[in-house]
């Protein structure tokens, strides 16, 4: 059991760095704001794409390409992840302020220094909130996928409830349940550092409100 | 512009952030490093499979080719109304059950910490809880079909309805509660009249966007046994009828596509 929970850490964090890397041009490339129609709407109708299909079901796929194991649960929620990210990435970059990026234009920058420096400072903060919500849901997707073979505790929960073994069954829920809750107090705890710019001293006081977001919220 | 200002010292150079802050995004990016490296060292990838993945996914194309359409009358027709009903069903059972567990959890209007502690634990919980696994679980107590299936989208969809209304209670502004409760109005009134407005197209959307999600949730479920266009997928991929697979996925494209546009027509209309 601890093998198919390890396989599935593996396969959350692996999905999570590709799909993110992977989302973020698509995501930029998905705006509206900044690329032309005839570039924006391709890079939109992959991300739609990927987003459309349960990573279960591109899992399916992919145990048929790549065969079983954990190399089909890492490109199904890689998949996932490209559409998720991705969508909410070009989002956040339609809605940020034009300012900041005519003020850069103005100086005569290129359009790299463009987006580094107008563009995605403004979206950064989202952005880490993106990520570490994904980096949560792929660590929920990857007990899953192995239900059609693609790696992780997902297939051993599958065969131990086919097999009535219901004691079993309920160790690797609240095993998962446990990684779950440990993925969101780790997720939390990275929100803070870049969000609130907590210092590691400061998580572990408790009593400092979570009125930040909020505010940023707000602006 | 004739001579440049030299650097300034570094002690008195503008820094964004402490050193102590410095160090806790550092420690993140370590330990991200270093979760990537140790997952990429240990991870199981059979080369063998990787290597004949090209050909594998012409083989899988090529069975795909030509998609069986005239299958689609008889046999996913109904379980894709089906897929649609369990998550119709399932969204409106969750929203029931989730609103008075948010209620619950706000603790502007249940100012007791247990109380709002325990309601949190149940949309955690419920949340942590894939909706596969409820659908396992429901299959288990209910037998196969389509109940089992709504049932585990209304319980995996507690948790995120009543977190998100819970927040949005949280969230609303004081002044028009203060007012009604000045004038004495009791608790229901005070819901009805001071937070409901306020909360309306937030609950709304959520409701919209949980429906959204639970139709492409649905139409897995089917592999577990709980009912809808998955159980046809299920069968036609134990058959190796890929031409099958490939009709079942484009219905899963379609209704997916159709519900996204549904939503965003009824939220540009409505909210």
């Amino acid at each position: 059991m601890w093998k198919g929970i390890a396989e599935s850490l593996q396969i959350a964090v692996l999905a999570s760095a590709l799909g993110i890397a992977l989302a973020l041009p698509f995501g930029l490339l998905g705006a509206r704001n900044l690329m032309p129609p005839w570039v924006s709407w391709p890079a939109r109708l992959v991300v739609v794409s990927a987003r459309s299909f349960h990573p279960v079901v591109v899992a399916i796929v992919f145990v048929k390409a790549v065969g079983f194991g954990a190399l089909a649960g890492i490109l199904a929620l890689t998949v996932a992840s490209i559409g998720f990210i991705g969508k909410l990435f070009t989002e956040a970059i339609e809605e940020i302020s034009a300012n900041q990026v005519e003020a850069v234009r103005a100086t005569g920058a290129p359009f790299a220094s463009i987006l580094a420096f107008g563009v995605l400072p403004q979206v950064f903060s989202r952005f880490i909130g993106f990520a570490t919500y994904q980096l949560d849901s792929n660590l929920r997707n990857s007990t899953m996928v192995g239900i059609v073979g693609a790696g992780g505790i997902g297939g051993t929960l599958f065969a131990a409830f086919q097999r009535f073994d219901y004691d079993f069954v309920s160790a690797i829920l609240i095993s998962i349940i446990a990684l779950i809750m440990a993925g969101e107090v780790l997720a939390a705890a990275v929100r803070r550092i870049f969000i609130e710019n907590a210092t590691l001293g400061q998580l572990f006081r408790p009593g400092t409100p979570a009125s930040h977001e909020r505010h940023l919220e707000d602006d | 512009m004739a001579s440049i200002a030299p650097p300034l010292p570094s002690r008195l150079a503008w820094q964004r952030f402490t050193a102590a802050q410095r160090l806790a995004r550092f420690a993140v990016y370590v330990v991200l490093v270093a979760a990537i490296a140790a997952s990429l060292r240990s991870v199981e990838i059979i080369p063998e499979f990787l290597y004949d993945a090209p050909e594998q996914m012409v083989d899988l194309f090529s069975r795909m080719w030509p998609v069986a359409w005239a299958h689609y009358p008889k046999g996913v027709h109904a379980a894709l109304l089906e897929t649609i009903h369990i998550a119709s069903l399932g969204t409106l059972l969750a929203l029931m059950l989730a609103v008075p567990v948010g209620i619950l959890a706000a603790h502007r209007l249940v100012p007791s910490t247990t109380v709002n502690w325990l309601a949190r634990l149940v949309l955690v919980a419920s949340r942590s809880v894939n909706s596969l696994v409820w659908a396992l679980i429901f299959v288990g107590i209910f037998g196969p079909g389509p109940l089992a299936g709504a049932l585990a989208i209304a319980f995996r969809s507690v948790g995120f309805v009543g977190k998100l209304v819970g927040e949005a209670l949280d969230e609303a502004q004081p002044g028009p509660i203060e007012a009604l409760r000045a004038t004495g109005a009791p608790w229901l009134s005070v819901l009805g009249f001071g937070y409901w407005p306020q909360v309306k197209p937030a609950f709304w959307s959520i409701a919209l966007f949980r429906w959204d999600i639970n139709v492409r949730e649905s139409a897995v479920l089917g592999l577990v046994g709980a009912g809808g266009i998955g159980m046809a997928l299920d069968a036609a991929l134990n058959l190796f009828q890929w031409d099958r697979v490939a009709l079942i996925l484009a219905a899963m494209f379609a209704v997916v596509i159709a519900a996204e546009i549904v939503v965003t027509q009824v939220r540009k209309r409505v909210l």
